[in-house]
């Protein structure tokens, strides 16, 4: 049988904007991925311990709090370590487009700012994970 | 009236049939967000049962329905109050001294995260986070900078702090203290409302009993202290920005305020010692009769409840003052500009629908945290509202459209029919514990995403009339040092003060959270708590501190998540 996406939806950082967050979950759940959120203020070790234990295929992470730059780097890199490297990221919230380059160079794959369409975000998965889970 | 129904037949048949055979409507289905269906057309049919002295009355009068003040704009205009606070104190006390030279009446503190989830500038979790999403306040040393040179008998200010609330306004009453004010001049708002911090927003750190204990602590020390204080602000603003439709906004705010009512007379208050001081805080959104509305079907809703339910005699405690503020959900990153006039419908509703004060929101928060500029034309906005449109000279100008008085009826009625699910449920606490509100929020805020994805709902810019232009706006840059200078600060502070005496103090809050059982009755008299956290404010004690006692004492809450 083949395997469903298995996604992890985590809100680092100290804000309880999660409405986007919870949105995108859902979204992705109802088109076939099995989905975990972790609910808000995550601590990056948080974050990694669920996506490692969890053995999630991608991670999506929802920030408005303005921390991304301090924060998203930690979560990549500590899941680099864990044994992650395989797990695509990517990112979403308020963002300034400036900031954009600097995260993708560190390993987000993609950054979904207002008014993405979840349809997009869903597009994107499929195209970069195989349905076996495995990325393209 | 029969003889408008009759003819309103005869138009039906004779004029309204043939033009709807040649050109259908643009939808076959209308309704507004909180899924109201909206007629055709509305005539006097449709309030037939209207009793104006009961439903509508005059204003300052109960229901209050049109409006809390008997002049209402004619006398003054409502608080034009910005919401703004960023970086450390120093820079923020700079962004007030501006705005109150633009014209401002009011302040509006926002507190960064580690500030409202109680955590010192220092902690591990407040990486990344210190002065972002407003200023950092460590000890009462930040809110003497914080305020320096504002004159706190001269301002009112409102403050965005829910959890650590009673820290923050001991701090106040200190500063106020230090500049010779008295108590009872103290003038503005604490936010103080944490069930809805379980809902949306997010800033809670203690379970909800004790939370509650201190929201009702804040509350009662205000009572007697501070009478021109409003010690709660019970806020759907956030219940709506994550999802809520109108109807929901309403009734969960309102229920919320039943809840601390409710608590209250557990500690033998009676209302009319607390309720008149209790305010309110509501979104705005863009679908203006039906906020419009909003605000009226509140009114008189908060007013029968408030008489019906807790026999409230005095008529300030059924009387239902708010705040409000432009949707920031509404906004968007695309054509940014469309922004200004999306708030500017928005705040027109505000003033339509009788607000106390009101903050409209910046052009570019869809980006970024606002500019200057951005700052200024959103406050512009207001003044023009305020001084050019003329919707100011008379009261409650919309009053009497069939169509605006039918949906406020409808507007209490819906909200009134939420408010006793939840009453079955055990009141909004059992609610909020079993996640059936979250649930509510998290639906309509789905609903609506799918719709905007299937332009059944048109946002402009975005799903339609989209341009490809990039946004060439100026971003606000804030300082990248503002973390380490905040740590520095806060260092030399700890270095500076009487140790013994904080530890003291500290002591002493963690004595006051479980008193000893009197000695006759045995019984535990849960003592307020704001005398000893004034205590511990005045000898610099930290908020990081002082939540780590309570922490210690109260627990963590941890949300349970479904989705």
């Amino acid at each position: 049988m083949r395997k469903k996406i298995r996604v992890l939806i985590a809100k680092p950082g100290l804000d309880g904007h999660d409405r986007g967050a919870k949105v995108v979950a859902r979204a992705l759940r109802d088109a076939g991925m099995e989905v975990i959120y972790t609910g808000i203020r995550q601590t990056a070790e948080q974050i990694v311990n669920t996506a490692i234990q969890e053995d999630v295929d991608c991670l999506g992470l929802s920030i408005l709090s303005g921390a991304h730059l301090k924060l998203f780097p930690k979560i990549v890199k500590l899941l680099k370590k864990r044994g992650g490297k395989n797990i695509l990221i990517f990112g979403g919230g308020i963002i300034p487009s400036e900031d954009i380059p600097e995260l993708k160079s560190m390993g987000v794959s993609k950054i979904f700012g207002p008014g993405t369409k979840t349809q997009g975000i869903i597009d994107f998965i499929k195209t970069q994970i195989d349905a076996d889970g495995k990325r393209r | 009236m029969d003889a408008v129904k009759k003819e309103k037949k005869n138009w039906e048949e004779k004029v309204l049939k043939k033009v709807l055979e040649k050109r259908p409507e643009r939808k076959k289905y209308f309704e507004n967000y909180s899924k109201i269906k909206i007629g055709r057309l509305y005539t006097p049919e449709d309030i037939e049962d209207l009793d104006y002295l009961k439903d509508l009355g005059f204003p300052g009068n109960f229901p209050f329905t049109r409006g809390v003040q008997p002049t209402m704009y004619r006398g003054k205009l409502w608080t034009m109050r910005q919401y703004a606070g960023m970086g450390d104190a120093e820079e923020s006390n700079k962004r007030y001294k501006y705005l109150l030279k633009q014209g401002q009446t009011g302040l509006s503190v926002a507190f960064d995260l580690p500030t409202q989830i109680g955590y010192d500038s220092d902690h591990q979790l407040a990486i990344g986070e210190v002065g972002k999403a407003g200023v950092a306040i460590d000890s009462l040393a930040d809110m003497e900078l914080l305020f320096k040179d504002i004159p706190l008998d001269k301002v009112s200010t409102s403050m965005t702090i829910n959890a650590p609330c009673a820290i923050i306004l001991a701090m106040y009453i200190m500063v106020g203290e230090k500049q010779g004010v008295n108590l009872s001049q103290l003038t503005g708002t604490t936010q103080n409302d944490i069930l809805k911090e379980y809902i949306a927003r997010g800033t809670y750190i203690f379970p909800p009993l004790p939370s509650l204990r201190l929201t009702t602590d804040v509350i009662e020390y205000a009572s007697k202290y501070l009478p021109r204080w409003n010690p709660i602000s019970i806020s759907g603003y956030h219940i709506r920005e994550a999802g809520a439709t109108a109807v929901q906004e309403l009734a969960f705010t309102l229920a919320n305020g039943l809840a601390y009512i409710k608590a209250l007379k557990m500690r033998n208050l009676n209302p009319d010692d607390f309720a008149p001081r209790f305010s309110f805080f509501f979104a705005v959104h863009n679908n203006f009769f039906e906020e419009v509305a909003k605000f009226r079907a509140a009114r008189r809703l908060w007013a029968r409840l408030m008489k019906e339910r807790f026999k409230a005699k005095n008529p300030k405690s059924m009387m239902l003052r708010f705040h409000a503020q432009t949707g920031g959900a509404t906004l968007t990153a695309q054509q940014p500009d469309n922004n200004i006039v999306r708030v500017t419908l928005q705040a027109l509703a505000a003033v339509l629908g009788g607000t106390q004060s009101l903050h409209t929101n910046s052009r570019d928060e869809a980006l970024a945290l606002p500019s200057e500029d951005s700052v200024r034309i959103a406050l512009r906005t207001q003044q023009i509202i305020a001084y050019e449109s003329g919707i100011s000279d008379t009261v409650d100008p919309l009053a009497g459209s069939y169509y605006l008085e039918s949906l406020t009826n409808q507007m209490e009625k819906q909200a009134l029919t939420y408010i006793k699910r939840i009453d079955k449920l055990g009141g909004m606490l059992q609610a909020i514990e079993r996640g059936f509100i979250q649930r509510e929020v998290q639906n309509s805020a789905y609903l609506l995403q799918k719709k905007i994805e299937k332009e059944e709902e048109v946002v402009v810019g975005l799903n339609r009339f989209r341009s490809e232009e990039e946004s060439k706006l100026e971003k606000l840059i804030l300082d990248p040092k503002i973390e380490e200078r905040q740590k520095k600060r806060l260092k030399e502070l700890k270095n500076k003060r009487n140790k013994e005496k904080v530890k003291k103090a500290l002591n002493d809050i963690k004595k006051a959270i479980h008193p000893a059982p009197a000695r006759r009755s045995g019984v535990h008299k849960q003592e307020n708590l704001m005398p000893v956290i004034l205590e511990a404010v005045g000898v610099y004690a930290t908020v990081g501190e002082i939540c780590e006692v309570m922490r210690q004492e109260f627990g963590e809450y941890r949300e349970s998540v479904s989705i």
